[in-house]
């Protein structure tokens, strides 16, 4: 008998896909797509059931499909106005595992998490491991939440021990078609970037991040691993390849700053962005190579030409050369 | 009496710079601020005295065309009205300038009418001065001149300087630091995981090196101590209040075993807005194990200075004293990479900003551990930034090596402390050494 995976959160772009992908997959049975509203993408294979997971008909949702895998991809940062996200993001996790540890069939639960968690501060080293926890606090924002909702998978944990859990922390993702939050910020026309800071930044590449998706539910691979593309990029090297015009705004009052320069060029940034670009953020993928067993095909370095190539150039292509 | 006119037309036509640069017009300024004070006692018993030089200072003040100078010095002219030897010196002392009017001025001075010579003397004078100061400041702008020059003689003296700065290949090696800049602005470098980026590195690396060759006079001692491949970690003292030593170890690694250090650095240095970017990109990291011992298993030179702010904040008082170990941290890191450690003694770093006094207050305000006060600085402003012409030697030791422990031992604290004490003792033993070696600091 195949499995029956619960993808939330299905409405997104990515998660549209990996549904799909799981949908395509031979070991699986049938592919259930929550989510409050109707997905704009093909979701053949798929079937959707609208539901909010904030609320308890997510249990029946579980009842009633006979679901034994549990994706989890319905944490978003994009929400502005920090009510909104938190709801769904906390307390969707929280009814989401409420249903889960009612249910006697679900015994995987994969967790889309973020490499947020880490937060990003001064203190903090080179690279983190998954052991390591966000030195420099964690206050506000998504990255509070992506700790909450880890801390309540732990919990969860804890009181079903036979639930194999994977939490995949994922670096951002760098794709036109895809949301996430810096890779709205790099579409932007003008980049405002904090006057005498140059973060590194790591990216993943979305077949790698949906490879691993659906090797996780594939196979048994419990723990939490960091996912991103091999070598770090700078902000402004980032910003040199798109040919985009780096704003330098004074680290005092840089979020404001920089989304009243993002508002002036049409665009808009996420409000959890401006930590990251000022101290930036690496991780460790070699629990991801050796535990989990897989390589992730594309580094850093190669998502952002991949990006350049799919988005307008910016005004200052004109300027380097590339080998 | 009419001395200081006089003086003042001297000193604009035999140096025209010197009447324009503002310490002695504000000294002039001061001088003749200070003067009304005393001109209602000595001026008044002598009025008539007092009242024939005031017509030539009037004079001169057009030409001259210095408004505050020579307000002060008519202001002056009532308190000068002092006895004629005090003229004859002043007039010999300005009369060493080889124009007319110094003669006639000494002849006259030791007179008792000076009206007569001085008052078209005087006015000529200053007006000659004003004429030659007006053609230096033209000939000082090159502007009038360019435009003789043919415009192939101009493109030969460019080919020319290109040719004695860049060599023989000139061409060709403007082509590549061209096409090198091209890459840059198109952003095709890499950078390593951690931010260091090998092509800005070089590029001050080459920037460093006159302050370190020629302003610090660095002399490098025991450079075959750092293995030519493998990791090690470079343990070494920390003093001077900005830490420049670390920059000159970086140097003296890359520039004399062409090897790239790896500082190890406090959080602050992250924190701080253009330090954090530059540190990342010459290589830097925090200071804390993992970093460590990341890049000592990758096979990186990993500098650390243990003392940290304790070292590099100490009072001049305590120089070439060192201060406790920190925690002994970056033994068990070099335990378990592996790799041995390299003690390296620096002197000379304590010169470069003595300090002598601390404002805790501030400090804890800006959120910096010390707010340093140095015999220049604040005192000179920026001027009290440069830092002093010390004579520095680094000396890299013989390396401790940690292989002979088992990577476990690392979780045993009395042998780290051990071992910490005993870097800590080859240090200060070496730092005595070279001071005696040293001898003054300066010279």
């Amino acid at each position: 008998m195949g499995k029956v995976v619960l993808v939330t959160g299905v409405s997104d772009s990515f998660a549209t896909l990996v549904a799909r992908s799981l949908a395509d997959e031979p070991s699986v049975e049938k592919v259930v797509g929550v989510d409050t509203v109707l997905p704009d993408g093909d979701l053949s294979g798929v079937k959707f059931v609208r539901a909010d997971i904030r609320t308890p008909v997510i249990g029946k949702v579980i009842a009633v499909e006979d679901v034994d895998t549990v994706v989890h991809l319905d944490l978003s940062p994009q929400v502005r106005g920090r009510g909104g996200g938190k709801e769904l993001n906390v307390i969707g996790t929280m009814q989401l595992l409420a249903a889960c540890q009612r249910s006697s069939v679900v015994r995987k639960l994969v967790l889309g998490s973020s490499t947020a968690v880490y937060g990003s501060s001064p203190r903090d080293p080179a690279l983190f491991r998954e052991s390591t926890s966000a030195r420099g606090g964690v206050r506000t924002g998504f990255p509070k939440d992506i700790v909450e909702v880890e801390s309540y998978t732990r919990g969860f944990a804890r009181r079903r021990p036979e639930v194999l859990i994977t939490t995949l922390r994922a670096a951002h993702l760098l794709d036109v078609d895809h949301f996430s939050p810096l890779g709205q910020y790099f579409r932007s026309a003008a980049l405002p970037a904090a006057l005498g800071y140059d973060p590194r930044l790591q990216f993943v590449h979305v077949q790698d991040l949906l490879a691993i998706l659906v090797e996780s539910v594939r196979k048994d691979r419990p723990g939490t691993f960091n996912v991103a593309g091999d070598g770090v990029v700078l902000l402004s090297q980032v910003a040199r390849r798109l040919g985009r015009p780096i704003v330098p705004v004074p680290p005092f009052g840089f979020a404001s700053g920089a989304r009243r320069v993002l508002r002036a060029v049409g665009s808009d940034i996420s409000p959890d962005l401006h930590r990251l670009l000022m101290y930036g953020r690496a991780v460790d993928t070699s629990a991801l190579k050796e535990i989990f067993g897989f390589e992730p095909t594309y580094t850093t370095e190669q998502i952002v030409e991949q990006f350049r190539a799919t988005v307008r150039s910016g005004v200052l292509s004109g300027l380097g050369a590339r080998a | 009496m009419s001395e200081d006119p006089r003086k003042n037309i001297g000193a604009r036509s035999a140096k025209p710079g010197a009447g324009r640069t503002s310490p002695s017009s504000a000294a002039r300024s001061l001088a003749g601020g200070s003067a009304p004070r005393k001109a209602p006692t000595k001026a008044k018993p002598k009025p008539q005295v007092g009242d024939a030089p005031a017509k030539p200072a009037a004079t001169s003040k057009t030409p001259a065309s210095k408004p505050a100078p020579a307000q002060a010095t008519a202001k002056k002219k009532p308190a000068a009205a002092k006895s004629s030897a005090k003229a004859a010196s002043g007039a010999k002392s300005a009369g060493g300038r080889p124009t007319s009017p110094s003669s006639s001025a000494r002849s006259t001075a030791t007179g008792t009418r000076l009206r007569a010579v001085t008052d078209d003397d005087a006015a000529r004078a200053a007006a000659e001065a004003a004429e030659e100061a007006q053609r230096r400041t033209r000939s000082a702008g090159a502007t009038p001149a360019a435009a003789g020059i043919p415009i192939d003689e101009i493109v030969a003296a460019v080919i020319q300087a290109a040719q004695r700065v860049l060599g023989s290949d000139w061409d060709t090696r403007l082509a590549t630091l061209f096409a090198a800049l091209r890459r840059r602005m198109g952003g095709d470098y890499a950078v390593d995981e951690f931010g260091f980026d090998p092509q800005i590195t070089d590029i001050l690396v080459g920037a460093v090196e006159p302050l370190a060759e020629k302003w610090f006079r660095l002399e490098v001692r025991g450079i075959e101590n750092i293995p030519t491949e493998g990791g090690a970690l470079l343990v070494s003292n920390h003093s001077g209040t900005v830490p420049i030593d670390g920059v000159m170890v970086g140097y003296a690694v890359k520039k004399y075993a062409q090897r790239n250090l790896r500082p190890l650095g406090a959080d602050l240095v992250f924190q701080l807005p253009f330090v954090s970017q530059l540190a990342r990109k010459v290589g830097a990291t925090l200071a804390c194990t993992e970093d460590a011992e990341r890049l000592l298993s990758n096979g990186e030179l990993a500098g650390v200075w243990p003392e940290g702010f304790k070292g590099i904040g100490k009072p001049y008082a305590e120089r070439y004293k060192l201060q406790r170990f920190g925690r002994g941290g970056f033994v068990s890191s070099a335990m378990r990479a592996q790799v041995p450690i390299v003690p390296v003694s620096i002197v000379g770093a304590e010169e470069i900003y003595p300090l002598i006094g601390n404002v805790p207050s501030l400090a804890r305000l800006l959120g910096v551990p010390y707010l340093p006060i140095t015999p220049f600085f604040p005192l000179l402003g920026p001027l009290g930034l440069v830092p002093l012409p010390s004579k520095w030697i680094i000396e890299f030791g013989e390396p401790i090596r940690t292989d002979a422990y088992e990577p476990e031992a690392a979780d045993d604290p009395m042998l780290l402390f051990n071992v910490t004490d005993q870097v800590r003792e080859t240090i200060q033993q070496t730092l005595y050494a070279l001071l005696v070696d040293r001898g003054s600091a300066f010279f």
